[in-house]
């Protein structure tokens, strides 16, 4: 009985009245499928989709002193884009990432390879002691650093005195943006290695026999068939550091209480909204700042995506490329 | 040489253990072929990642005078870890050790709210045919995209006309939403659960959820330790969120509490010398999470590696 009318059913629902309504069976399934959806799409709705919407609503206003909050058009967004501080934040976060998100998953790929080779000894320790970094916050991980680059008792500077090479200045307007690559470089290193290390590891053996039997050799390995095979993981990381990089905030806000003067309250977009929000009550400016951002990020992670995929059609990418 | 015999042993174990999972032992293994000048150079970036964690534990044994008056990568002046545990444990009425507790409830039942959301929107994704799959699918991966510290301010100010500012509410519901966790639910639910094995708890009579609850859920386990340990540090390092939410220091998680102990610290205004607390503090703080990692890394990483950023 359970069997059969499953089949049975099957022919007579190519029948125009029956359609539309798929067999019990598979109605109850899809009933089932959208009632596991219910949970995270009630809090998706409500956590990103409304703020989002209320965010766009909310930079179209101007609160005046009088009158209270008057519809202001694109009025925000025009004062954003001619705003030179928020222009600058962009610009710093841009140039951020452009060069700390290269030398990033640069060496985490290449501890990644080195780890998924073999080569080295004690990989297992290796592996873990750089995931570690990950699991301290960014709070901690600033206020650590903070107290690294000082420049009287910080062990770095005791360190260069010694050897006679004088006391570098971390904290300077000049190099405070290289210092905050260095530390969310520290940070996230470790995590991205293993998102690669994973991928890396569930490269089918197969992909393998070939290049070994032509001979190839563990760069030509690693360039021709291991990078190609986890391009969708690597993909992942970068999306996942442009967002990182645009929103930097506890890095800049906690740097700002050590170096005042290399820190301005405008040193991130994401900073600066922060202080246009809770210091200015500037809450519709802050809003267009907010919403302009996550636009610039959704932006640009479009087009780095789609160079992405470019390369992947033209390369040869044989493995399961789903959506 | 013995490290050309073990290595041997090594490879000729896995490729005869039937089951090393997706990979079989690779056959161009490095017969011998481990390489020193590797070795040196990944010992020297473990020291780039250890060597500030060793400054931190060693700063957390040090009073504020030897803090600032010996060198920082080694012991020196008196050995003060208990003192500063003590300073730690007992400063403004003990908060610190409220703020750790805050801190627990917060990643834990973020984490796991989350985990279940997006176990069951992932399973659903992953295992059943439904109208409109690709177009939820397409904007929980779009959602990804989405800045959440961008979100956070029209955030707090819908939950500030809720009344659901300086509550732990405000934390906790806008954690849950983890659309990276779903996308690696799918994945390994996909790779996990064989459709047979569905199949036939259907043909015996279980009803969808009963299959979800029994068949699918135990063979979901490193999937559901990856997801639960991702969105564990995700809430316990956040700093945004709880900083814009909360404003009673008695309702602040660790991050913004430490934060608010190093600018009282650095102020240099107040009469205890809070330098020491504040490490000590932040070496006590990062112990949890480190212990939760090495400890469960055998499934966090199974989770990631079976298929979890296949993509």
């Amino acid at each position: 009985m359970t069997h059969s009318p499953a089949l049975a059913s099957e022919r007579p629902a190519s029948a125009p009245p029956l359609k539309k309504r798929a067999n019990p069976m598979k109605r109850k399934q899809r009933l089932a499928a959208y009632l596991f959806l219910v949970p995270f799409f009630i809090v998706f709705i409500t956590m990103l989709v409304v703020p989002l919407v209320y965010a766009g609503y909310l930079s179209l206003f101007e609160s005046k002193l009088i009158g209270g909050d008057v519809f202001a058009g694109l009025a925000n967004y025009v004062r954003a884009l001619t705003d030179s501080a928020f222009l600058a934040g962009l610009g710093r976060v841009g140039l951020f990432f452009i060069i700390q998100v290269p030398i990033m998953l640069g060496l985490a790929l290449f501890l990644a390879l080195a780890l998924d080779s073999a080569r080295g000894r004690g990989s297992k320790a290796v592996r873990l002691l750089i995931f570690v970094p990950y699991a301290v916050p960014a709070v901690v991980a600033t206020l650590m650093w903070g107290y690294l680059y000082g420049p009287d008792f910080g062990p770095i500077a005791q360190i260069s005195r010694a050897v006679g090479l004088g006391t570098p200045d971390f904290l300077s307007p000049e190099s405070i943006l290289g210092s905050m690559m260095n530390i969310v470089t520290w940070e996230f290193v470790g995590y991205n290695m293993i998102i690669m290390y994973a991928a890396l590891r569930s490269i089918p053996a197969e992909l393998y026999e070939a290049a070994e039997i032509d001979g190839a050799g563990q760069f030509r390995l690693a360039w021709s068939i291991k990078i190609p095979a986890i391009r969708p993981a690597l993909m992942l990381t970068v999306i996942f550091s442009i967002i990182g990089s645009f929103q930097l905030f506890a890095e800049p806000s906690l740097l700002n209480a050590i170096a005042p003067d290399a820190i301005s309250t405008s040193f991130t977009p994401n900073y600066y909204a922060y202080n246009l929000a809770f210091i200015n009550q500037e809450l519709n400016y802050a809003a267009a700042i907010a919403f302009l951002l996550g636009v610039v990020i959704a932006i640009v992670s479009y087009f780095v995506q789609l160079a992405g995929e470019r390369r992947e059609r033209v390369g040869l990418a044989e493995r399961g490329i789903e959506p | 040489m013995t490290s050309i015999d073990t290595s041997l042993i090594k490879t000729d174990n896995e490729s005869d253990g039937t089951q090393s999972p997706p990979r079989t032992a690779r056959r161009y293994s490095p017969e011998g072929r481990r390489s020193l000048l590797l070795t040196v150079l990944l010992w020297l970036c473990v020291l780039y990642f250890v060597l500030p964690l060793w400054w931190l534990f060693v700063s957390s044994t040090k009073n504020n005078s030897a803090l600032f008056s010996t060198f920082g990568m080694w012991f020196g002046g008196d050995f003060s870890l208990w003192e500063n545990l003590q300073t730690l444990f007992t400063v403004r009425d003990g908060i610190f050790l409220r703020w750790m507790l805050n801190t627990f409830v917060y990643a834990f039942v973020s984490a796991a709210g989350a985990t279940l959301l997006a176990t069951m929107a992932g399973y659903s994704f992953a295992k059943y045919d439904f109208p409109g799959k690709k177009l939820l699918f397409s904007a929980t991966l779009g959602a990804v995209m989405i800045p959440l510290t961008a979100l956070a301010l029209p955030t707090y100010l819908l939950f500030s006309q809720a009344g659901l500012t300086d509550t732990p509410w405000a934390v906790i519901i806008p954690s849950l939403v983890s659309p990276f966790g779903v996308y690696l639910m799918r994945v390994y639910a996909a790779d996990a659960i064989p459709d047979g094995l569905i199949e036939a708890a259907r043909v015996d009579g279980a009803g969808e959820f009963r299959i979800f609850a029994q068949v699918g859920l135990r063979l979901l386990g490193p999937g559901l330790v990856t997801v639960f340990l991702f969105s564990l540090v995700a809430t316990w390092n956040n700093y945004f969120l709880p900083l814009i939410m909360l404003n009673s220091s008695e309702l602040y998680p660790i991050t913004v509490g430490l934060a608010q102990l190093q600018s009282a610290a650095s102020a240099g205004g107040g009469s205890q010398a809070l330098f020491s607390t504040v490490i000590t503090g932040s070496f006590v703080s990062i112990l949890p999470l480190v212990i939760a990692f090495l400890f469960l890394q055998r499934y966090w990483q199974s989770g990631l590696a079976s298929g979890g950023v296949k993509g």
